[in-house]
């Protein structure tokens, strides 16, 4: 089947002041129509700037991409500008933790869904807020009617999600682009909104990209995971492989630093150090200063990223 | 990040301070700081509230938020004590209430036996009392150098600077930072897990009792926040420490804690052992709070949110259980009647077990309360 998303080699590095810093570096990652893809990994592993290459976010004058990006047969890198406005929304929309990137706070909820669906078809008024009630009321917001003329800054965390949700689907897009939208509620919250996430995607057969730093999350939504690090891909497979045996020396760490399955109170197995800085990466292996299991070939060679099964790869030099 | 996490082998014998303290880490040897003796509670809550006026809310004026409305417990020796409940319950106005950065409105502390206010002084107090909050970088003074910031409550309290700063040293190497490379720093030069490092070695540098920690490792990544545990339970052993644990992630608070409160709306809705509130919660929103955690298992996801809506306001907090509309099992009796915590039992380390629920109060009028009170 052809992939719905499909990046290929793709880095990007920012100039602006001081050092250059490459943020994500030699990123291939595919995604089939309806799957659920958890991109995972720590703070500044270059989750957030994979997901925004998408849309094409980043600053002009202060960022190169190299690499291709295929959504739906469409050349990213390559549209228009004109092109590239109606890309945004109508064939991928993005989901924040923060719904005030999304949302405008000087109007309606409501307003801001009917202006979305305008501007990328020619319906009318009266036709765009039918549709923008249907959709709150596909998302689950209570009293529908009257939280379409709230602001967005009278609505509770969980509601304001819920909106955001709602105005990321008008226009019936294929790819749906999350970025930790669940990481700021709580715990309460959270699990109705990846699971009215996990419906719609069904539903809508959604292709996503689901970015997070929590392992419990992206077990409950997603079909594959790609682990970050350090701007790579270290490791990908099916959830249930990555989670019960993983491969790549970053992600058995993870995993086993985990309190979840530790016996309260006992030692936790943890991985040394920090995560390095991207402006001064070591040679090699950007986690070989961490891992347990390093050997001195690591310092010297940089793992590429080798797919091992058709469902299962990792960029280790040590796991082939 | 520097090596391991061991106790520092060479110690620099002018830097101790106070002596005695510092040399007495281990549980067997009897805190010379103690005073009401082991069965005495290092910390008694009684009655703790705190409402805070709002004015030009959309309640209008004059609205209150009653942020912490009647708390209750006692804090053991030596205990760590977790403290959770979804946004707004009121878990940080609790602690801030405990370390006295703000006046309650009414409550009681007695701290290991002594009165707040009658014979034990506020200074004296929150010398004892320390606090890590989740902000590592707002905690710390941006123009002051790691070893200074560590230095500075000692200081105050009039410790010599050179013998403060010797002990600043002591600390970061305990903390896991190499006094060498770390000292001279400034906050902006660390990273999030090494500041918060900084900001435990500085409230250790005061020599407390009681450590408040408010999701002091909620910011930090996975592989750093099992170290910062770790060492959080190594100081406890050697510093002989009681902690107050407050986290909204239940993984981490069952692993930290030996016992749980649970907060719903400003009230303490259920407190017991871990092992007995984990497996058996009393109160239905426990038990609806600890299933909505992610499963961790692919074969066996969440199927269906344990609750519907968002945590509701504390402005006008529902007669009643307030609890009662998002309860499952809440029954007619529940809008009308405010639950009193009631004992459910007792866990093997016999801990008490005890929710404010009406199922769990005998003759309370709802069809599951047991006929006769269970003994507390
Ligand atoms: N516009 C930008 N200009 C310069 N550097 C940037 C820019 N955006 C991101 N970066 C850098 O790229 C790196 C990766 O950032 P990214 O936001 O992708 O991390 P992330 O994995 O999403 O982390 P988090 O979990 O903290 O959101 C970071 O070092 C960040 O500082
Ligand atoms: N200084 C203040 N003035 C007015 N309201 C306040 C103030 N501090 C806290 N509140 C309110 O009191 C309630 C309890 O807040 P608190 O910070 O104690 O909650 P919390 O349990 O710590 O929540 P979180 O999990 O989000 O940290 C909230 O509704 C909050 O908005
Ligand atoms: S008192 Fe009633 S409403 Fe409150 S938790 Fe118990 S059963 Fe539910
Ligand atoms: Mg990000
Ligand atoms: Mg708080």
């Amino acid at each position: 089947m052809t992939p719905m998303i499909d990046i290929r080699n793709l880095s990007v590095t920012f100039t602006g002041r001081g050092k250059a810093v490459r943020a994500v570096d030699d990123v291939s990652l595919s995604v089939a129509p309806g799957e659920v893809v958890a991109l995972l990994g720590e703070s500044g592993s270059g989750k957030s700037v994979t997901l925004r290459s998408l849309l094409r976010l980043h600053p002009k004058n202060r960022s190169r991409m190299e690499g291709t990006i295929r959504v739906d047969g469409e050349d990213v890198l390559a549209l228009s500008p004109r092109a590239l406005a109606d890309y945004r929304g109508r064939k991928v929309s993005m989901i924040f933790q923060d719904p005030g990137l999304a949302m405008d706070p000087v109007y309606t909820v409501g307003r801001q869904i009917v202006e979305t669906i305008r501007r990328h078809e020619s319906v009318s008024t009266a036709e765009a807020e039918a549709r923008a009630l249907a959709l709150f009321k596909k998302v689950s917001i209570p009293a529908p009617e009257r939280r379409l003329a709230a602001y967005p800054s009278s609505m509770s965390g969980g509601m304001r999600q819920r909106a955001m949700i709602a105005l990321a689907l008008a226009c019936n897009p294929k790819v749906l682009l999350a970025d930790e939208p669940t990481t700021a509620l709580d715990a309460t919250v959270q699990i109705q909104i990846l699971l009215l996430l996990r419906d719609l995607q069904r539903e809508l057969g959604l292709s996503v990209i689901f970015v997070t730093h929590d392992i419990g999350v992206a077990v409950e939504v997603a079909d594959r995971v790609a682990v970050m690090y350090a701007g790579r891909i270290v490791e990908e497979g099916k959830v249930a492989d990555v989670v019960r045996t993983p491969r790549h020396p970053y992600t058995r760490g993870l995993l086993a630093a985990r309190v979840e399955h530790a016996v309260p109170g006992s030692r936790l197995e943890t991985i040394p150090g920090a995560p390095p800085d991207l402006a001064e990466l070591p040679a090699g292996c950007a986690f070989r200063e961490r891992c347990v299991v390093a050997e001195p070939r690591c310092a010297a060679e940089r793992p590429a990223f080798v797919q091992r099964s058709p469902t299962r790869g990792d960029a280790c030099l040590l796991t082939g | 990040m520097t090596g391991p996490l061991s106790p520092a082998s060479t110690r620099n014998a002018e830097s101790v301070w106070p002596p005695e303290v510092w040399r007495a880490p281990k549980k067997t040897v009897l805190d010379p700081r103690d005073r009401g003796g082991p069965a005495q509670p290092l910390l008694s809550v009684t009655g703790l509230v705190k409402h805070f006026k709002v004015g030009g809310s959309p309640f209008g004026e004059g609205t209150v938020v009653r942020a912490v409305d009647g708390v209750d417990f006692d804090l053991i020796k030596g205990e760590t004590l977790g403290i959770v409940g979804e946004s707004g319950c009121g878990k940080s106005t609790t602690a801030r209430l405990l370390m006295q950065l703000m006046p309650p409105d009414a409550g009681r502390l007695v701290f290991d036996g002594e009165e707040l206010g009658g014979a034990l002084s506020l200074t004296e107090y929150r010398r004892q009392v320390q606090m890590v909050f989740q902000d590592s970088y707002a905690s710390l003074n941006p123009r002051l150098t790691i070893e200074d910031s560590i230095a500075f409550g000692p200081q105050v309290h009039g410790l010599p600077a050179r013998q403060a700063i010797a002990r600043a040293h002591d600390l970061l190497d305990r903390v896991g930072l190499e006094p060498a490379r770390f000292a001279g720093r400034f906050p902006h030069e660390l990273s999030g897990g090494q500041r918060q490092r900084i900001n435990i070695a500085r409230a250790l540098a005061m020599n407390p009792r009681l450590v408040i920690l408010d999701e002091a490792v909620s910011a930090l990544d996975k592989s750093v926040e099992a170290q910062v545990l770790n060492l959080l339970m190594d100081l406890k052993q050697e510093f002989n420490l009681t902690y107050i644990f407050i986290s909204h992630d239940l993984n981490v608070v069952r692993f930290m804690v030996d016992r749980v409160l649970v907060m719903y709306l400003g009230k303490v809705a259920e407190l017991g052992g871990r092992d007995a509130v984990f497996n058996q919660p009393a109160h239905p929103y426990t038990a609806a709070l600890l299933a909505s955690m992610p499963s961790m298992d692919p074969d066996h996801r969440v199927e269906r949110p344990p609750l519907t809506g968002d945590p509701p306001n504390p402005i006008n907090p529902p007669p009643g259980c307030r609890f009662h509309p998002r309860c499952a099992v809440a029954e007619a009796v529940c809008s009308v009647k405010e639950p009193e915590m009631a004992a459910t039992g007792t866990d093997r380390a016999g801990a008490r077990h005890a929710a404010a629920c009406l199922m769990r109060a005998a003759g309370s009028g709802h069809s599951r309360a047991p006929a006769v009170a269970v003994p507390a």
